[in-house]
């Protein structure tokens, strides 16, 4: 950006910030002008235009160092600004750094302060031999991917025609969309767990899958429409032109290139369901059939506290939740701009 | 009774079936009705729309009315319809009308869990917010190890929140948990942060707000760094300070995103189960007790089951969101933001 003209850069990076954040953003950076501030265009005007055309304003060769004027401090303002940081992080991270420290002594030692006591895998090798803790994984497992799968599956079609088509009835159903998503469980809860009932699927990953769709389908149809919207319609349009029906485009033209989204969103489903407890809870009873979520209760309770157990088990299940997480995360935000940049 | 319970049910699950193509009366041939032209032109978006609204009537829209009709019944554990071996024993449940709802309005536990949920949401996103926004601010500039603490601070995000609690539990436990033993190290009595009823308030709320800052954390940095950095540097040229470049440049570049998380996330919160459920099960005695995690154990803690009155806590716990949702878009709506 620096070999450009400062007012261009100026003007464009505006218009870019508008473009992207939408009329909001937009009105907002117009009511500042009202305050004490100048309009971006006037940034600009400090260098004479006249004077050439590498024209560069005095504080860009600083930009190295530090950047323009707001990021240039005393030692005292960084000491203070790091300062912060670094227990801003200590406290985010400490709970679960804890957990993994507790997870590697004994039993007996759960409550020391010590960082390392006797260090030991006994918990783990118990929670794993010793425990249903395999068959609440694979529990787990069954339910999220299922939920997942058919969540993304069922709702990407309707995300397509939310998009792209003005239909009767679309405002309802944008509108039932919304309005589920903000259900609480305590509504659903108590009919369900009789529907389940009567229908014998309490107890069965069958019913958890289709109780976790009532989460799933409206917040996956939701988040497939943001990421349609970001595909050109030029692409639909040119899909017609060839004589594609709506179906084709949809499915060899759009799809292709929604893949990011669909990872993102099936990502978001995987994550709810993984961490969810209260259906899973109060659906799912008897040792063998627990999930995670469930399973991980009935180490600490009213009756036991086996605090060995249950930090190694919380660790196994959250360090390759984490990995997922962490990986995803770097994904999520070029994912959300791939549809648009690919095309 | 069972019967009327199901037409009941599907007539209120009508309104979640929009624009299905209904084919009622052909016209004469030769001028299509405006029916049929509907369907020619729009056949494609409704078989496209088709699954979601048949999954969206039959787990949603048909458990919603059943739940309804549950909430005018005396339905509890004894008289619902259950299986016991290879008998089935029908439900004896009856038709109450709106006796649940009364009941429930006229009761003090209503309205000091309502007034504990108002709290705990309040204090929740507040909190969370105002965190959230100062470290984006911290975060949005230029900085050694930026990135490290990017990662560390969005950490509590990435891990299942059943899983996090039981860390804090680990932490706060009383006899000998962390939390107290640097507080004796230190000469301070310990605390009975689980066991006592403000402290068990305060606890919930400090891990939902670890639980939650990431999440603001990461929507208010996207929307800090979508404000061009010539803004700031205008205004500092024309030498406003550090507050009125927040208040008049940064506020108003952030009010969309804003206004949208602190909406989820008030909804979020209101409805958060699981951090109260499994750090005080509501207690000590009902004190720490949000709607939600009240309705759950009317229906599955409490003996004898009492499953119509937690669908009418259910009922009332949905009005109330959808009021606060109305409420809140009418607001946004009086500012000038199109929502």
């Amino acid at each position: 950006m620096s070999d450009m003209n400062p007012r261009q850069t100026a003007e464009a990076r505006a218009a870019t910030a508008e473009a992207a954040t939408g009329p909001e953003a937009a009105t907002g950076s117009r009511a500042t002008t009202e305050g004490p501030t100048v309009p971006p265009a006037a940034t600009a005007s400090p260098a004479p235009t006249a004077a050439g055309a590498p024209a560069v304003p005095p504080r860009r060769p600083r930009k190295g160092d530090g950047g323009s004027l707001r990021d240039r401090r005393g030692p005292l303002a960084s000491l203070g600004l790091h300062l912060g940081l670094v227990v801003a992080a200590v406290i985010a991270v400490f709970p679960p750094l804890w957990l993994v420290v507790t997870s590697f002594k004994p039993k007996t030692e759960a409550f020391t302060l010590d960082l390392v006591k006797d260090f030991t895998f006994e918990n783990y090798k118990h929670v794993l031999a010793d425990t249903h803790f395999l068959d609440w994984f694979g529990n787990s497992v069954v339910v999220v991917l299922g939920t997942t799968v058919l969540g993304v599956l069922i709702s990407s079609t309707t995300g397509y025609a939310l998009s792209r088509f003005r239909f009767p009835g679309m405002r309802p159903l944008m509108w039932t969309l919304l309005l589920t998503q903000m259900f609480p469980m305590a509504v659903l809860i108590v009919p369900l767990y009789n529907l389940m009932a009567s229908l014998g699927l309490l107890n069965q990953p069958v019913g958890l899958i289709v109780t976790y769709l009532t989460i799933a389908v409206p917040f996956c149809a939701w988040m497939m429409k943001g990421f349609f919207d970001t595909i050109p319609v030029s692409i639909d349009e040119s899909g017609r032109v060839d004589g594609l029906t709506p179906f084709g485009t949809f499915w060899r033209l759009v799809m292709p290139l929604a893949k990011p989204g669909l990872a993102v969103t099936g990502f978001y489903t995987f994550v709810t369901a993984w961490a969810e407890v209260a259906y899973a809870t109060a659906f799912m009873t008897g040792e063998e059939n627990l999930t995670l979520a469930g399973g991980l209760q009935t180490f600490v309770n009213q009756y036991s506290a086996d605090w060995g157990s249950m930090t190694a088990a919380a660790v196994i299940i959250a360090v390759p939740a984490a990995l997922v997480f962490g990986f995803a995360q770097r994904y999520l935000v070029s994912g959300m701009t791939a549809g648009a940049v690919k095309s | 009774m069972a019967r009327t319970m199901k037409s009941e049910a599907k007539a209120a699950g009508g309104p979640d079936t929009p624009g299905g193509p209904r084919r009622t009366g052909t016209r004469g041939e030769g001028t299509p009705g405006p029916l049929r032209r509907a369907l020619a032109t729009h056949w494609y978006a409704w078989t496209m729309i088709a699954p979601v609204v048949v999954v969206v009537a039959v787990i949603i829209g048909y458990p919603l009315g059943r739940g309804l009709w549950l909430s005018l019944t005396n339905a509890d554990e004894s008289n619902v319809e259950r299986t016991i071996g290879a008998n089935t024993i029908e439900a004896t449940y009856e038709f109450v009308g709106l006796d649940n709802y009364t009941a429930i309005l006229t009761d003090t536990v209503f309205w000091s869990r309502l007034g504990w949920t108002v709290l705990w949401t309040v204090a929740c996103v507040s909190i969370t917010f105002t965190i959230g926004l100062t470290l984006a601010n911290m975060l949005n500039r230029k900085l050694r190890g930026r990135a490290l603490y990017r990662v560390l601070l969005i950490l509590p995000w990435g891990i299942p929140a059943f899983v996090s609690v039981f860390a804090w539990r680990l932490l706060f436990n009383e006899r000998n948990g962390l939390l107290n033993n640097v507080l004796n190290g230190g000469g301070i009595d310990s605390i009975a942060w689980l066991g006592d009823p403000t402290w068990a308030k305060v606890s919930v709320i400090a891990v939902n707000v670890w639980l939650g800052v990431p999440f603001m954390l990461v929507a208010t940095l996207g929307a800090l760094q979508s404000i061009p950095g010539e803004l700031y540097e205008a205004a500092e040229m024309d030498g406003a300070g550090p507050w009125q470049r927040f208040r008049n440049i940064t506020m108003p570049g952030i009010r969309a995103v804003s206004s949208t998380v602190i909406l989820l996330s008030t909804i979020w919160t209101f409805n958060m189960f699981p951090v109260i459920y499994l750090l005080t099960r509501g207690g000590p005695g009902d004190s720490s007790e949000i709607l939600v995690t009240y309705a759950f154990r009317l229906a599955f803690l409490n003996s004898p089951r009492d499953f119509a009155s937690s669908a009418a806590w259910g009922v009332l716990i949905l009005l109330l969101l959808v009021a606060f949702a109305v409420g809140y878009r009418r607001v946004l709506r009086k500012q000038g933001e199109v929502w």
